[in-house]
């Protein structure tokens, strides 16, 4: 402990402070004996307190961690909530009503459950736009970020799972018309859409399958791609807002001379970013849970009833955009095969882009300009998908489809003519000077 | 036998067969692979409709005498809603005058029993039966049988309209171009035991259930 005066006064000691505690520590006692059958010191070592991140992370990058602890959040209010509802046609639309009006506390449950559904995709969407903007999809950061599409896809199918399960009228309809997509895959389609459904309707045998797929299946699917996620990042290091390799250069240690100790910089920061976070989300979850009827959707309050569908079926908010290009088609084939690739086109990214450049600092104009097609589209779809559909709701939804496959389909060509800027040979951060 | 199956591959320790080694890895895990797709199918089975959902879907006898005309009526056959519509014989006769705005006017690619390709798609011009589903998405289309239906314009010959992404129908079921449904409403087998009973779900014979 004697170096804590060096620790105050100097916080590029602290690291070093910190290993010699731990030697100290480790020549005997509990700790000792724990890391002689198991590896917690150099796991914690190689984690966080000497994993160095770029020391130039802007706010965009609070969003990984607050994915992190929103999936926490969730899996403790999913297990719970799993407690009192009641798989089965018959039984689930009446037990969601009973956690809201008799179990204590039952309401917050389940309103944390429902408004941290909308907070994931808030996030992951901001956390995914992080990735185009600074270009960390790009080598060597490629597998992260198809492990993070992954993700994505998983967390796309838990979410319109978990939506069903309240058995209200939007829930059974939603599943008619989403499990219908299906039966568009050429020679199988019929016999897949029974399969998935388990009866000749949405039914019973449908709702408890969905059931088990979300409190089970899937959350273990969407934990080990985490896992899978976290260690591609720890392994090939994070991008930052220069889109430069801290690796590039380090000190005499080896130590990136632009990288700070994850613990305790970026714990700390991000611990502020969840401060902020968790203020706005509980804020929502007391003072406007439904959000308007988009968080929960005013048809849902009604039973599923299969002979009544409701006035206009829209998906939650965060699928719009891809509804919207799904109905943008006459066609029912081609449309399903829209939405898939418009989907599956995130997955392309790294080898679509064929810059020198990687952040959004250095590129020039064109892809600044097609980047912004793509975010205005991508928002007007997300508009567009809630609208009940007429004639010039399509005919708009086309003209932003067009600006949203533009991105994607010219990148190879525009990005490689694109007037970079010269690319620092360090990262640009003068805080404290 | 080739060179390579006598001769130990650079750097395997002498005395091993490399060849030998690799062929039995291959087999070991081909096998393996085997073993669990034959494991995967009674899971992959076991999402098929059970055998009370089977059961359950067999025919359904409806009683039409109380029917008036222009009225439609649901039934449930096999979780499925089935719309039964007492056609004015008007809207009948002008079935044919739709079929340049169709996209399936012979339905020669839509899901129907023979008896049910035709014009009326129906057994009798009265009665129409279809599978009220959407052939887009699975939505029910909703009623919309007068003529000139302000909704629908002055030229609207009557039928119906799906409420979720706009696909129209005419008195037939018979899709309309311009509709992203791809297909005519699908008309599940069905016969009259007597005139009035319905029986949905065969193409001849006796219901053993009841709407």
């Amino acid at each position: 402990m004697a170096d804590v005066s060096d620790h105050v006064s100097d916080h590029v000691s602290d690291h070093k402070y910190d290993q010699d505690r731990s030697v100290a520590v480790a020549q005997g006692g509990l700790w000792a004996w724990i890391n002689k059958r198991f590896p917690a010191e150099s796991f914690i070592r190689s984690q966080a307190l000497e994993y160095y991140a770029p020391k130039n992370f802007n706010f965009w990058y609070f969003f990984g961690f607050i994915a992190l602890v929103v999936l926490v959040i969730q899996l403790l209010t999913g297990i719970f909530l799993t407690m009192f509802y009641k798989p089965g046609a018959a039984t689930a639309f009446q037990s969601v009503n009973f956690i809201m009006r008799e179990v204590d506390f039952g309401w917050l449950i389940r309103y944390i459950h429902s408004t941290g559904a909308s907070a994931f995709f808030v996030v992951i969407y901001l956390h995914i736009y992080r990735g185009m903007l600074y270009g960390s999809y790009k080598a060597p950061r490629e597998l992260l970020w198809l492990f993070g599409m992954i993700i994505y896809l998983a967390l796309m199918g838990e979410a319109f799972m978990g939506y069903v399960l309240p058995w209200g009228n939007m829930s059974y309809w939603a599943a008619q018309v989403i499990i219908n997509i299906f039966g568009t895959v050429p020679l199988i389609g019929g016999g897949l859409v029974q399969w998935i459904r388990g009866d000749y309707g949405v039914s019973d045998a449908t709702l408890n399958r969905f059931f088990a797929l979300h409190v089970v299946a899937i959350p273990l699917i969407l934990l080990l791609l985490v896992v899978l996620h976290l260690v591609a990042l720890r392994h090939s290091g994070s991008n930052n807002p220069d889109g430069v390799e801290i690796k590039a250069h380090k000190d005499a240690a080896g130590k990136p001379l632009d990288g700070i100790p994850f613990h305790p910089y970026y714990t700390v920061k991000d611990l502020v970013g969840i401060c902020a976070f968790l203020t706005v989300f509980a804020l929502v979850v007391f003072e406007m849970p439904t959000f308007n009827g988009l968080f929960l959707e005013p048809a849902n309050f009604t039973p599923a009833d299969p002979v009544s569908t409701p006035a206009d079926i829209v998906p939650a908010w965060y699928f719009t955009p891809y509804y919207a290009i799904l109905r943008s088609f006459p066609n029912k084939g081609i449309g399903a095969l829209a939405l898939l690739l418009a989907v599956v086109a995130y997955f392309f990214l790294p080898w679509l882009d064929r810059s020198p450049v990687k952040s959004i600092r250095y590129r020039g104009w064109i892809f600044k300009l097609f980047l912004g097609i793509f975010t205005v589209s991508f928002l007007a779809l997300m508009y567009l998908g809630r609208q009940s559909v007429t004639p010039s709701v399509v005919e708009i939804s086309r003209v932003f489809l067009g600006g949203y496959f533009a991105f994607f389909v010219l990148m190879p060509f525009y990005s490689r003519i694109d007037p970079v800027k010269p690319v620092p040979d360090r990262v640009r951060f003068h805080a404290h000077e | 036998m080739n060179e390579a199956a006598v001769m130990p591959a650079a750097g395997a320790p002498e005395g091993i067969d490399a060849t030998r080694r690799k062929f039995l890895t291959l087999a070991t895990g081909a096998t393996a692979a085997v073993g669990v797709i034959c494991a995967a199918v009674p899971f992959v089975e076991s999402w098929n409709p059970s055998e009370r959902a089977r059961a359950l879907g067999a025919p359904v006898e409806v009683d039409l005498s109380k029917m008036e005309v222009g009225q439609l009526i649901t039934a449930m056959w096999r979780q499925q809603v089935i719309y039964i519509v007492r056609r004015p014989q008007n809207l009948v006769d002008a079935l044919s005058r739709n079929d340049a705005e169709l996209k399936d006017p012979h339905s020669d690619d839509s899901d129907q029993p023979d008896y049910a390709k035709n014009e009326m798609r129906s057994r009798t011009a009265e009665f129409l039966v279809t599978i009220g589903y959407c052939t887009h998405l699975g939505c029910l289309p909703k009623a919309f049988f007068d003529p000139g239906d302000p909704l629908l314009g002055a030229d609207w010959p009557g039928g119906f309209r799906c409420p979720c992404h706009g696909s129209r129908y005419d008195m037939a079921g018979r899709v309309f171009d311009g509709s992203p449904a791809p297909a005519n409403l699908v008309v599940p087998p069905y016969s009259y035991r007597t005139p009035t009973a319905l029986v949905i779900g065969t193409d001849n014979g006796s219901a053993q259930g009841s709407a």
